[in-house]
């Protein structure tokens, strides 16, 4: 199966000479062989996964009283988070696209740190910056607003996190555009905030949908940053990951059928977006 | 002319598999029991190897005092040590982590480990729970009556890692239910909520108070509320280097070292 994974259907080009055909075997097996490797590391772990599980267990298993809230929690926060790229993100991701300033490309770079960041980093970074004593949070204290451990860290927590994804595959698909189609729309009369609504959103829609879709996908994901920054309560911060890691402790099953459970929901989301948007 | 590139992509595909052959032999290798086999039948003087020791997160302090100085007293062993809650480093040894010694909180911990890998249990120290708040004690915690107040935010271990569990003993027999904010991995992220001034106090262990020295600030539980567990090393594996660790932990100065960080007497 994975040897013609890796191969192919190539272009047949006929009889060639028997060297070039035999050229062609070579590249195919050097390249086929760590590609097969490639899919192999990535797809076995999945596989394991639906093997380990106890089929029949699940449904009793998801009803575990700690499964629903934190399906709940996950779902909501996650959703808030989508929300938050799209509103702040998008109008970023068109800033850097238009502009070729340095300070943009300073923008872009700090913008891609969080990316490349271990979460748990990020979690002390919000720490410092959300927390009781920290750079903001010391002067929301007094007002009574505490951000650690609720659900707002948790938004804000996958906010830090899924944003970059987001603003990066915007601006790529905004960069994308024909310049000549503003001036265009400038010279037909409309305004920067009028192209903008009637030409450039909705000829970038397939590249917004993608950066949600990405940037959802990596908030449902979110650890680190969330177990250091927000805490783990039921039903207030503690999401499907962390159940998941809690669950391993008491009962690998449940977390087994949790993870096969966020694993179905990351597909069909992704399924369903990329079925109506990213053909 | 035709072969030149095959043959650079040949010599790229060796390197490859080179690479991967070393990257599956330190896999195998490390899956292997680590420590040698020194001189038999001398506990004393292990000729080398490597000792891991796999301990709970509030054995942080104690058990990296302990390996400096056996790595001091017995030159040519060296000690490796990882520390996590008891219920993972349990589960980490279940699913094939390869260690020599497994130190944990509370002897239900070890339950779940898997019997035919458990060579010899000792008990070496117990622990019992304390209250740690920042040192300018925010929440005015005084008692343990005080960790009800609702305005007080209390953050505990979560139920499946032994301080959680021992914490939920206690408020049990002090009838009290905290205002608990989160329920933290293990006991080190449970405490380091409070050093960091996010929490208003922590049930942590009394070595972990010890062992924060000024960053925190103990209120003690009383005796007939508190919880007490027993700390067992089980032994993984059977080679000179390991025995002799052990040897060490159960001897007078290992055992010393260990009480100096708050614990008591087995």
């Amino acid at each position: 199966m994975t040897s013609t994974a890796g191969l192919g259907p190539g272009p047949r080009r006929g009889a060639g000479p028997p060297t070039r055909n035999a050229g062609r075997w070579r590249t195919r097996v050097v390249l086929g062989v760590p590609a097969a490797l490639a899919l192999l590391l990535l797809v076995v772990p999945l596989v394991a996964l639906l093997l380990q599980a106890d089929w029949a267990r699940i449904p009793s298993d998801l009803a575990t009283p700690t499964v629903l809230p934190a399906l709940r929690l996950s779902l909501t926060t996650t959703s808030i988070t989508a929300v938050l790229c799209l509103l702040l993100g998008t109008p970023l991701a068109w800033f850097l696209a238009r502009s070729d300033h340095p300070a943009t490309s300073w923008a872009r770079a700090l913008l891609t740190v969080p990316l490349v960041l271990p979460p748990v980093v990020g979690g002390v970074a919000l720490l410092m910056t959300w927390g009781r004593n920290g750079l903001i949070g010391q002067h929301l204290a007094p007002f009574g607003i505490q951000i650690p451990f609720t659900t707002v860290a948790v938004v804000l927590a996958e906010t830090f996190v899924a944003m970059p994804y987001y603003v990066l595959a915007v601006e790529a698909s905004m960069r994308g555009l024909d310049p000549r189609l503003e001036s265009v729309a400038r010279t037909l009369g409309a305004g920067d905030l009028r192209y903008l609504r009637t030409v450039a959103v909705p000829l970038v829609l397939p590249g917004i949908a993608s950066g949600l879709a990405l940037a959802w996908a990596r908030a449902l994901g979110e650890f680190g940053a969330t177990i250091t920054f927000a805490g783990n309560f039921p039903g207030r911060t503690q999401t499907l990951p962390l159940l998941v890691y809690v669950e391993l402790e008491r009962d690998p099953q449940v977390a087994i059928s949790i993870s096969i459970m966020l694993l179905a929901v990351s597909v069909l989301v992704l399924g369903v977006l990329r079925g109506r948007w990213l053909r | 002319m035709s072969t030149a590139p095959a043959r650079v992509s040949r010599r790229h595909l060796a390197l490859a598999a080179a690479a991967l052959l070393a990257l599956l032999a330190a896999c195998g290798a490390s899956t292997t029991p680590s420590g040698t086999t020194g001189t038999a039948g001398s506990d004393s003087a292990p000729a080398g190897g490597t000792v891991t020791v796999l301990a709970a997160a509030s054995l942080t302090e104690s058990f990296d005092a302990l390996a400096r100085d056996f790595e001091a007293a017995n030159p040519g062993v060296s000690v490796e040590t990882s520390y996590g809650s008891s219920a993972t480093l349990v589960q980490q040894v279940n699913n094939g982590a390869p260690a020599s010694v497994l130190a944990l909180a509370g002897t239900s911990a070890a339950e779940p480990l898997d019997p035919s890998l458990r060579k010899d249990t000792r008990t070496f120290a117990t622990n019992s729970l304390e209250i740690a708040t920042p040192p300018d004690d925010p929440g005015n915690v005084t008692s343990i009556s005080d960790l009800a107040v609702p305005t007080v935010k209390v953050v505990l271990c979560a139920d499946t890692v032994p301080c959680g569990a021992a914490a939920q003993a206690t408020f049990r027999k002090a009838r009290i239910v905290p205002n608990v904010v989160s329920h933290e991995v293990d006991v080190k992220a449970t405490l380091a909520k409070v050093k960091l001034g996010e929490a208003d106090a922590a049930v942590v262990y009394r070595s972990d108070v010890v062992a924060a020295k000024d960053a925190v600030r103990g209120v003690e539980i009383p005796p007939q509320l508190n919880t007490t567990l027993a700390y067992p090393v089980i032994t993984l594996t059977d080679d000179a280097a390991t025995r002799a660790f052990v040897a060490y932990l159960l001897s007078p100065a290992g055992l010393a070292t260990v009480q100096s960080f708050g614990f008591d007497a087995p």
